[in-house]
């Protein structure tokens, strides 16, 4: 048994930790098609904050769309509440609120992450440094994920937590591959230029997958391949299919737990046993763009039921 | 200024006093590039463990620390039994008061206190006329201030009956001190300290309402987590292994306090609050408050949940009552008070009033209702200027302050750059009310770390020393 405030504030912290570091994986993805291409960086900028989901606040602030622009919005802009800073100190003050449920270790490295970060994105990043400082902030979310699975017990507080962590990467992955499920439709995409070629490469990036793959697949890069990694398979641990694996099974510890059955179990089993019976062929064939669409909503509705159940809304 | 005050280490007639004994042996063997080093370290743990006392607020990164000092504070097993004795009166004293003033009030009516001093005093809480809290105790947790003036005068500077803070640094410092240096605690028999915990739970559990069944709920609740004292919520509801809980998470069902959790509403038998009475029932105290639990005072009225402490507790330790303490404990408990309070002037009267005044530069003037140092004037350390001032606002409403002379506190040295150096140093014991008394060996030492300086409220430049009781 848990407070209902202590599993909310466990659930946010982890989104946001999540959401922190997808953010410069973003950046990151952006950042190289913008070095690689000579043209339309601009466009590339522009899909990087769709799939932050940030594009309408951005354009309320800015006109263009640089890379100094957009990695200024989408890491330190405090007014950008999903930025990585407004979501490490989301997550801090989340962290502070249920202290009382976290190792010290997985407190204290949360802690000096937003010390750290706060003092690195005091002002804007120049250029140059872009690259050291979104490593820095994947390195500082790497060793909060260390300390927490190195050190808390597998119990409701580990479970909270994961769905935490799942249910946004799952949102954020979905969200990628939708933003650019167009150059992924074999009717298009498969001319073979370099231009796609650099476009899959992005895709890849935004999820840290474009050296996985090609130990999974080949070293070509092919539409429905990418579609199938990021979307069913098994091992990769941004994918739909993987993320539902684990919302499934921590779900499951928690009616076992509770002896109680809620709504979210449902919603979860479907999508998952959507998922395993799948195949990219007939996602392709019932069209893409609808299946990640779907997806997203049904995900955003097992985020709210879980709060719902639980009693943390 | 300086004071000729009483070393409880090495006082200047008598030479080293027999508690320090073994540990002065001890140092003297001791580099003292090693203290040194050892009092960095010390540094270290702190801010590692992230024992602080203000909050961070959102643009600091850094936490403030309480300063350690590592030289403890060692009293003797004699000394200790003889406070003990005296603590233990008080307390007692403190909740039969308590009882009297909302039931029969049979002590103002015996006149040895003044009806007004309870009328009038926003301590006094008439909701809780007729009330008997679950096992008829009103302070549960009491931190009584203790100052010694020579080798056998002890004094009551202030008993905290509400919610007393601090017992975390009291835990924290001893750990430290383990940590530092094990080895002296193998060469000297220290009472531990270490169950203060596991004693609160269960002094907390042994006022649970009558009706309730089984093992009763525990939870601590605090105003959140941007209260300063946060840290010491989280760490008593911690080491006791009960829920931390906010207003937000209580309300009243079918006649009980309930917290809400991810398996629906699970009702609290004993509710450990940090928060001040005004802000638990917006109900019935404050309308406009967020904090607090509507109903809460109808189920405890109804004996349904044991609040600790007790609201209205803090009419038992206003610093107006004080100066009452003395009479308070003799037609309580039959006998002179065994320790004794600071002689104090009431500037309410009128006779008080002007010694205080013709003799403020002499004097340590107090607001009533003030505490954490604030609000209050040092005579001797104050510039003639800073008197005057001090001396108008007096005048103005003179109901609102009190004077005590200024003691010369007892000293114990700490480890400077220049190596030991006397400060002036308190006491606060912690003690537990349930269906008895029980006061853990040992408590909080603040110590005064500026040169001469007699605050030591940590919010003023205050230190902290764990403090040894010899099992002797």
């Amino acid at each position: 048994m848990l407070l209902g405030r202590t599993a909310n504030g466990l659930y946010w912290m982890n989104r946001y930790i999540e959401r922190a570091e997808n953010m410069a994986r973003l950046v990151d993805a952006g950042l190289r098609m913008a070095l690689t291409r000579t043209q339309s960086a601009s466009e590339e900028w522009n899909s990087v904050l769709l799939s932050a989901g940030s594009d309408v606040t951005f354009k309320q602030k800015y006109s263009e769309y640089t890379a100094a622009n957009v990695s200024d919005f989408l890491l330190r802009d405090t007014s950008n509440p999903s930025s990585t800073m407004s979501s490490i100190e989301t997550a801090r003050n989340n962290a502070r609120m249920v202290r009382t449920a976290l190792t010290r270790e997985t407190w204290e490295s949360i802690n000096e992450a937003w010390m750290s970060l706060k003092r690195m994105l005091a002002r804007p990043i120049d250029e140059r440094d872009l690259p050291s400082v979104l490593d820095a902030i994947k390195r500082e979310t790497a060793l909060i994920r260390g300390s927490f699975y190195g050190t808390m017990l597998r119990n409701e507080i580990f479970d909270f937590s994961q769905l935490g962590t799942y249910v946004e990467r799952a949102d954020n992955t979905a969200r990628i591959l939708d933003v650019k499920y167009y150059v992924l439709l074999p009717s298009i995409s498969w001319v073979g230029s370099t231009l796609d070629n650099y476009q899959w490469e992005s895709i890849l990036r935004s999820v840290s997958a474009h050296r996985s793959y090609r130990w999974v697949y080949d070293a070509e890069y092919k539409p429905t391949n990418i579609a199938d990694y990021l979307i069913l398979n098994v091992r990769m641990p941004r994918s739909l299919t993987f993320c539902y694996r684990f919302l499934s099974e921590h779900l499951k510890f928690l009616s076992d737990d509770y002896g109680e059955h809620h709504a979210c179990h449902a919603t979860v089993e479907r999508t998952q046993s959507m998922l395993r019976a799948g195949s990219i062929k007939n996602i392709f064939d019932a069209g893409l763009h609808e299946f990640l669409a779907n997806f997203i909503q049904d995900n955003t509705k097992l985020g709210d039921e879980i709060a719902q159940d639980y009693r943390f809304n | 200024m300086r004071l000729a005050a009483f070393d409880e280490m090495l006082p200047e007639v008598s030479g080293l006093r027999r508690p320090y004994s073994a540990y002065d042996r001890w140092l003297k063997e001791q580099d003292p590039a090693r203290l040194t080093e050892k009092m960095q370290d010390a540094e270290r743990v702190f801010r590692k463990t992230g024992i602080t006392f203000a909050v961070y607020g959102e643009q600091e990164a850094s936490e403030r620390l309480i300063p350690f000092d590592i030289v403890p504070r060692i009293i003797s097993g004699n000394e200790w039994r003889r406070l003990t004795q005296g603590i233990e009166q008080r307390v007692q004293a403190l909740n039969a008061f308590l009882d009297d003033i909302y039931h029969r009030q049979e002590i103002l009516r015996a006149g040895r206190v003044p009806r007004d001093l309870i009328a009038k005093n926003e301590a006094f809480l008439p909701e809780m006329i007729g009330v008997r809290p679950p096992a008829g105790v009103y302070t549960h947790i009491i931190g009584v201030d203790i100052v010694r003036i020579s080798e056998d005068e002890f004094y009551v500077l202030e008993d905290n009956a509400r919610t007393p803070s601090g017992v975390s640094y009291m835990l924290e410092n001893r750990e430290t001190m383990m940590q530092l240096f094990p080895e002296l605690f193998q060469k000297i028999k220290v009472r531990p300290v270490e169950n203060y915990p596991q004693l609160l739970r269960q002094s907390l559990a042994a006022v649970r309402p009558q009706s309730t069944k089984g093992a009763p709920t525990i939870a601590v609740l605090t105003p959140g987590s941007f209260n300063s004292a946060y840290f010491e919520h989280a760490f008593l509801a911690d080491q006791m292994g009960v829920q931390l809980v906010e207003g937000q998470d209580l309300r009243v069902v079918d006649g009980h306090v309930a917290m809400r959790t991810t398996e629906g509403y699970k009702q609290i038998d004993v509710l450990y609050r940090r928060v001040d009475d005004s802000y638990l029932d917006p109900l019935t105290f404050r309308p406009d408050s967020a904090l607090g639990i509507p109903g809460i005072m109808d189920v405890y009225r109804a004996g349904n949940i044991t609040i600790a402490n007790a609201p209205g507790t803090g009419i038992a330790d206003d610093k107006a009552i004080y100066s009452y303490m003395p009479e308070i404990i003799e037609f309580y408990t039959g006998r002179k008070a065994i320790l004794g309070n600071i002689p104090t002037w009431r500037c309410s009267e009128l006779d008080s009033l002007k010694y205080v005044l013709e003799h403020i530069h002499e004097l340590v003037i107090k607001e009533v209702h003030g505490s954490g140092g604030y609000g209050m004037l040092v005579g001797p350390a104050a510039t003639k200027k800073e008197c005057e001032a001090f001396a108008k606002k007096l005048a103005a409403k003179p109901s609102n302050y009190i004077a005590q002379p200024t003691l010369a506190l007892s000293t114990c040295p700490i480890l400077t750059e220049k190596g030991l150096a006397p400060r002036h140093v308190d006491l606060r014991p912690y003690v537990l009310v349930s269906d008895r008394i029980q006061i853990v060996p040992g408590g909080l030492t603040r110590v005064a770390l500026k040169e001469g300086s007699l605050v030591v409220n940590s919010s003023q430049g205050g230190g902290t020393k764990d403090t040894w009781v010899l099992d002797d």
